[in-house]
């Protein structure tokens, strides 16, 4: 990964020789070709300051958690004295392994769950042509827009007479029953495959779910890792559901337990802000990883929610 | 249908046909019922009985331990009253007409930008997407420990340039727009939808303008901005609706146990009120009319804007 202002020098140069402005119209069938290149340097000059706007924050936290207690504001890029105790604190102040294991349980039933039951009711949708499937999917999308405030009682008050509050379970059981958003897109990605496919399975004596299961899922596997990576970031960075759900300290999840570090630690009279800072580092470099890891998932996922919505 | 014209009487084949058809498409039906069922269960279960039961628990009395009782619109009634009902509507809609604007136009800049950037432009929208990753909860922490009144980095490198930065943190004119500044670091994934809007305008129409002697300008709001509409469309509804319901930075930054040491009136947003009322002092019926209130409020807005938009938004094609 280069720095900005290098791959600003990389791209300036032309692919194709200059040719004079002046020269007898010809037909405009050539793509876009840099015409300024003055123009290009201020681009990427702006783009490179912005991406020192971006990225900096997370230097200043990375930077701050290296640092002893009395220089976490010193704003400094490199710490004068540099420490890792503050990892170590952590672990020993807060039950971080445990919070860690519980989002991770968390999020992993969440993001597989969701995906399975969404594909499933996708490709009811997609595939199946039966009287009232308009205004059904018309539901499905019309709960969409329903604000989560509207149902947060009620379904707190489900998993309250079930006994389970207090544990992890309704934080990740919805997910068993699809979501509107998921089964949207994974149906997007349904309709895109060629219908004669599934009808030749059919006549070589395949059944519904031999044809789900065999042709449809293993031709839509980008669509079904975008949902898992999307639901995966979604569980993991939640605060809501965890504030709601969860009492006691040693259930809790890393986005919950970091809010009560912030709360004993940064305000709590303890002013112990390393602690809060190295806390959000471990709560933020997972999601991280799995950005880098799934990176073109994500945009592509990102890409068609929002030109195909 | 016809290669059996030779053998069979024309009536029998007919019903035969006909009722293997019908056969076929009652199995049709039970099969893609079957694949849906989960998601109708789930809908039952945890969105429709929830929108009926709240709404009959937005005319109670209830905290749970005790049956809901029935006070009929007393709920409502109080809200009309309750200062804090006017300070939380009053503090959303102030976040949401200022957050969002600038959160659209934020991305279409950057979009533009990157729409030029050629093939670095990889790079830079991995650089944009980062914060989009960052839980919640560490923003609102940053949003502390950056907007930092004395020693905060805002602060200081607003200090190299003469600037006497306020108290992002805790003063009540400033909570706010703190806020909004690191709502806006998050505009991530919104530069990539405008961004694949912004390559699927055909460069034929470009040419063309050129060829005209449109300039940058002119391209950009006759070209640009009417072809990439349905998309900027699509982000303004989003994130007004996610605006009208924030809560985790702002909870986060300033409110919950060890947090009363200053008064954070100015971040009380809806959301956060609604859940302060049903999670915190148990008045769940009051929380639940609450919660109906901004339902309409932003079931109005979705529909200013939807009828807005058939004015505004150009569809290519249109068919779909």
């Amino acid at each position: 990964m280069t720095a900005g202002p290098v791959g600003a020098e990389r791209v300036e140069e032309p692919k194709v020789p200059p040719t004079p402005v002046q020269t007898p119209p010809r037909p405009p069938i050539r793509p876009r070709k840099p015409k300024v290149t003055v123009r290009k340097v201020l681009i990427l000059a702006a783009l490179s300051a912005f991406t020192l706007l971006f990225i900096y924050p997370f230097i200043w936290l990375l930077s701050a958690s290296f640092k002893p207690r009395g220089e976490v504001f010193d704003n400094k890029l490199i710490p004068d004295t540099f420490v890792f105790e503050n990892y170590i604190n952590v672990w020993r102040e807060a039950p971080m392994a445990l919070w860690m294991w519980n989002t991770v349980f968390v999020t992993v039933l969440a993001a597989v769950t969701v995906t399975l039951s969404s594909a499933l009711v996708a490709w009811g949708f997609a595939y199946f042509r039966f009287r009232g499937r308009n205004l059904l999917f018309g539901v499905v999308l019309a709960t969409m827009m329903l604000p989560g405030a509207v149902t947060m009682i009620p379904v707190f008050l489900i998993w309250n007479n079930l006994g389970m509050v207090d544990t992890l379970t309704p934080l990740w059981a919805k997910n068993l029953f699809g979501s509107a958003f998921y089964i949207f897109l994974l149906r997007q990605f349904f309709l895109g495959l060629p219908r004669d496919l599934f009808e030749a399975a059919r006549i070589d004596g395949a059944n519904n779910w031999t044809i789900f299961s065999r042709i449809a899922v293993p031709l839509t596997k980008p669509a079904l890792i975008i949902t898992m990576i999307f639901e995966f970031q979604v569980a993991w960075t939640d605060l809501l559901q965890p504030l709601i759900y969860l009492r006691d300290s040693s259930n809790f999840t890393v986005p919950r337990g970091l809010k009560a570090l912030l709360d004993q630690y940064g305000f709590g009279g303890n002013w112990h802000w390393e602690i809060v800072v190295t806390a959000s580092v471990i709560t933020t470099v997972p999601m991280i990883i799995l950005f880098f890891l799934g990176q073109r998932h994500f945009v592509q996922g990102i890409a068609t929610t929002g030109t195909k919505g | 249908m016809a290669q059996s014209a030779t053998t069979t009487p024309e009536a029998p084949r007919d019903s035969v046909a006909l009722r293997a058809k019908r056969l076929s498409r009652r199995r049709n039906t039970r099969a893609a019922l079957l694949f849906i069922s989960p998601w109708i269960i789930g809908f039952l279960v945890f969105t429709a009985w929830p929108i009926v039961y709240s709404a009959y628990l937005s005319l109670t009395d209830y905290d749970v331990l005790n049956d809901p009782s029935f006070i009929g619109l007393e709920n409502y009634q109080e809200m009309v009253e309750d200062p804090k009902i006017r300070l939380a509507l009053w503090n959303t809609f102030y976040f949401t007409v200022l957050q969002v604007p600038l959160y659209v136009m934020v991305s279409l800049g950057l979009a533009l930008l990157l729409d030029k950037a050629g093939r670095a432009a990889g790079f830079f929208r991995t650089a944009f997407f980062l914060p989009k990753m960052t839980p919640p909860v560490a923003v609102g922490i940053l949003l502390l420990l950056l907007f930092n009144g004395q020693d905060g980095l805002i602060n200081t490198v607003l200090g190299w340039v003469g600037v006497d930065g306020p108290a992002w943190t805790t003063d009540p004119t400033w909570v706010k727009p703190g806020l909004i500044l690191i709502s806006l670091w998050s505009v991530g994934s919104s530069v990539i939808i405008l961004l694949a809007a912004l390559q699927n305008v055909p460069q034929e129409l470009y040419d063309s303008a050129r060829v005209d002697g449109a300039g940058w300008w002119q391209q950009t709001f006759k070209i640009t901005i009417p072809m990439i509409s349905g998309a900027l469309f699509f982000i303004f509804i989003v994130n007004t609706i996610a605006a009208f319901q924030t809560f985790t930075e702002a909870y986060t930054a300033y409110f919950g146990a060890g947090n009363s040491t200053y008064s954070n009136d100015a971040a009380l947003f809806y959301v956060i009120y609604l859940f302060q009322q049903g999670f915190e002092f148990l008045n769940m019926g009051y929380a639940s009319a609450m919660a109906w209130l901004l339902f309409v409020i932003i079931m109005i807005f979705t529909a200013i804007q939807m009828l807005a938009s058939r004015r505004f938004v150009y569809y290519e094609g249109e068919q779909r």
